[in-house]
């Protein structure tokens, strides 16, 4: 069996998935207005991560290792993530049966503009080379392995550590991954005219756009459960393709649907046994649309829907782990987090969404994912007692 | 281990096309993968207008698809059980950097919605997957190097889990110099085992089955 | 207008990619999108991208789009329309 060991987040809510939990669940929003001209040469809405803060933490965190002289920001956010994740483990990230997975849509794209200190060699671009500076800061001797699968990545980077573990690949695996939000992003949304005005509401009927966010995650997987205690099993985990659009999701939720089919199929769940889903929930009109078709072509009755794509926005690489992370804790804690943004119903499938924080005993949950190139994933978790 | 069979594979490179180890096309008069891409398009008699939308990376891993399926007869296959697993190096750096030069300057500022699109390798899966209509699994890994170890782990694993029964698995790079293609075909049909050994045989080697 | 159509086939074919298309292949009556040219939503995107770039004109609101790129001959009428 492939358990969930431990988390973490780094966002603009906080350094850690509680301290990211708890905000959300107090109300707060990490969606600002953000006024950098490197990034933008007009205000934009982001959620984004404080830099004085980044830098003081990583300062204390990289006393310890001195290999490295100069790390790029999203660099230092994924090996904070998972030097907080490993923290509360015994895995030794050092050893042979530990692996290290990365996920990431751009890495360290912003090595691209002329801009950037010339302390940063340009090889740092390559995302291999990415997976080569964390797994060389933490002394793991095996190859990072870098998934690079647009909005998906973080759930196929799961799915993936899942089927490791399985297979008996590895004992441990480390997901990590992350995205900053960078001028090439955020030009590259603008030019796509997906930019929410205001911070993005998802599955409600005024959306008009997604809203861009910064993080990193990690999340350790293990063959080994954590003992005498409610333990966290990675169930079921599939993607597909629409076979439909390189942008737009398909209409009628087909990919997602194959996916989500696969994916409770592996975890042998009914689909009236989801209690919660964590949707993707971008707050494009098409992409909400098109999950609420996959969740109710499925059947899914007794599930609760939300994303908390409205407070920390789309973080892209991320997504997959910080989700599946939140998601986590709430099923710790049998709490539905509110989904920010939603007041008033705006698909056309009748599905329930969390428009208020939500007690509700979770033992068998779904999280969902899609992103250009028709691209779909999804994984199930189930609550076991030990 | 599992039972898996390479029945088909292709490759790319240098202004040639190899099917099975087979030198099918060669076009030494091509300066970059733009032009290569054209005239393979045109030798293979391809008709499929969305060619032209896609960016250079995207077009040698649509033309290696077609090398690679126009002999499989896929029919028989439900959609979703046919997967893409594919991987490179470079990611689509040549293409980021083509939607960077539209974004350097502010003043000059006009970002492409049609460049922008293709800077996430998986594009290509997509494109793959449209056009021949394959709804299975997709992953794209990046790697320094051509790694058929975790490719072959990644495609096995998935047909033990049964995620999917046909596997598309390979190599799509361009760098700014040169650019390569490797796609295979597995099933339970075929004379190739599929493991590493066997498709590092074949991407080094181009001699015929 | 007519030179603006004229200089718009050229632009089309070179933005939207369409390289296996002629000039004198663009009808300027027939609908750019579904039936007629076969554009799609990145393509209107791109439209939009041209009119601001070439022509210095910006769409507001983005659901005009579908009135103005209806066909070759409506896109002109809106450009002289708008061009300072």
């Amino acid at each position: 069996m492939v358990y969930f060991k431990s988390s973490n987040i780094i966002s603009s809510l906080g350094f850690g998935t509680e301290d990211n939990f708890q905000s959300i669940y107090d109300g707060n929003i990490g969606i600002s207005k953000i006024e950098n001209q490197d990034i933008y040469h007009e205000p934009f809405l982001a959620s984004m991560i404080n830099e004085n803060i980044l830098e003081e933490k990583f300062s204390v965190l990289a006393k310890n290792y001195t290999k490295f002289d100069y790390f790029t920001k999203l660099e230092k956010m994924i090996i904070m993530s998972v030097h907080y994740a490993i923290m509360t483990t015994n895995i030794d990230i050092s050893s042979l049966r530990t692996a290290i997975v990365i996920s990431t849509t751009k890495g360290n794209i912003d090595i691209l503009s002329s801009s950037y200190s010339n302390k940063i060699e340009k090889e740092r671009a390559f995302l291999w080379s990415l997976g080569r500076v964390v797994s060389k800061f933490f002394g793991n001797p095996n190859d990072a392995i870098v998934v690079s699968n647009a909005c998906v990545s973080g759930v196929v980077a799961l799915n993936t550590a899942s089927s490791y573990i399985k297979s008996g690949k590895y004992d441990n695996v480390v997901v990590t991954g992350g995205d900053i939000v960078s001028r090439f992003v955020v030009s590259g949304f603008m030019s796509f005219l997906s930019l929410s005005p205001v911070p993005c509401k998802p599955f409600d009927k005024q959306r008009c756009g997604l809203s861009l966010g910064e993080a990193s995650g990690t999340i350790i997987l293990s063959n080994i459960p954590i003992a005498s205690t409610t333990n966290f099993i990675f169930s079921g985990g599939s993607s597909a393709n629409d076979a439909n659009h390189i942008s737009g999701p398909s209409r009628d939720g087909e990919g997602s649907f194959i996916a989500i089919k696969k994916a409770i199929t592996e975890a042998n769940v009914k689909s009236m046994q989801i209690d919660h889903i964590s949707a993707h929930g971008t707050a494009t009109p098409y992409n909400d649309e098109m999950e609420s078709k996959a969740i109710y072509r499925h059947g899914m009755n007794n599930a609760i829907v939300n994303s908390i794509k409205g407070v920390i926005g789309h973080t892209l690489g991320a997504a997959g782990i910080v989700e599946t992370a939140i998601l986590l804790e709430e099923m710790k804690q049998n709490v539905i987090l509110k989904s920010l943004g939603y007041f008033e119903h705006g698909v056309s499938k009748p599905i329930k969404i969390a428009n208020k924080i939500i007690d509700k005993d979770l033992v068998c949950c779904l999280k969902m994912a899609s992103g250009f190139g028709g691209s779909n994933a999804a994984l199930v978790i189930s609550k076991i007692n030990l | 281990m599992s039972n898996l069979k390479i029945s088909q594979y292709c490759h790319i490179k240098d202004n040639e096309a190899f099917v099975n180890g087979k030198l099918i096309f060669e076009d030494i008069k091509s300066t970059n993968l733009k032009a290569f891409s054209k005239s393979l398009y045109r030798a293979i008699k391809s008709s499929y207008s969305k060619f032209f939308k896609m960016d250079d990376i995207s077009r040698l891993g649509f033309l290696a698809a077609e090398l690679l399926l126009k002999d499989a007869d896929l029919s028989t296959v439900v959609s979703d059980d046919v997967s893409v697993v594919l991987s490179n190096s470079e990611s689509t750096l040549v293409t980021d950097q083509k939607h960077q030069d539209t974004i350097a300057d502010y003043k000059n500022f006009f970002p492409s919605p049609s460049i922008f699109v293709y800077t996430l390798p998986n594009i290509m899966i997509g494109e793959i997957s449209i056009r021949h209509k394959l709804q299975g699994e997709n992953a794209f890994f990046i790697v320094e190097n051509f790694n058929a170890e975790l490719i072959a782990n990644h495609i096995n694993n998935l047909f033990l889990e049964n995620k999917s029964k046909v596997f598309i698995g390979g190599w799509v790079n361009q760098s700014r110099w040169n650019y390569e293609a490797f796609l295979y075909l597995t099933s339970d049909v075929g004379l190739i085992d599929h493991n590493a050994l066997e498709i590092n045989y074949l991407y080094n080697n181009m001699n015929e089955i | 207008m007519k030179d603006i159509v004229e200089k718009l086939k050229v632009q089309l074919i070179d933005q939207l990619n369409l390289e296996d298309m002629e000039p004198e292949d663009i009808d300027p009556d027939e609908p750019l999108f579904g039936d007629g040219l076969g554009l799609d939503s990145i393509d209107a995107l791109e439209l939009i991208v041209l009119l601001e770039k070439e022509y210095g004109i910006k769409i507001q609101n983005p659901k005009d789009g579908q009135k103005i790129f209806f066909s070759l001959n409506t896109m002109a009428e809106f450009i002289k329309e708008n061009q300072k």
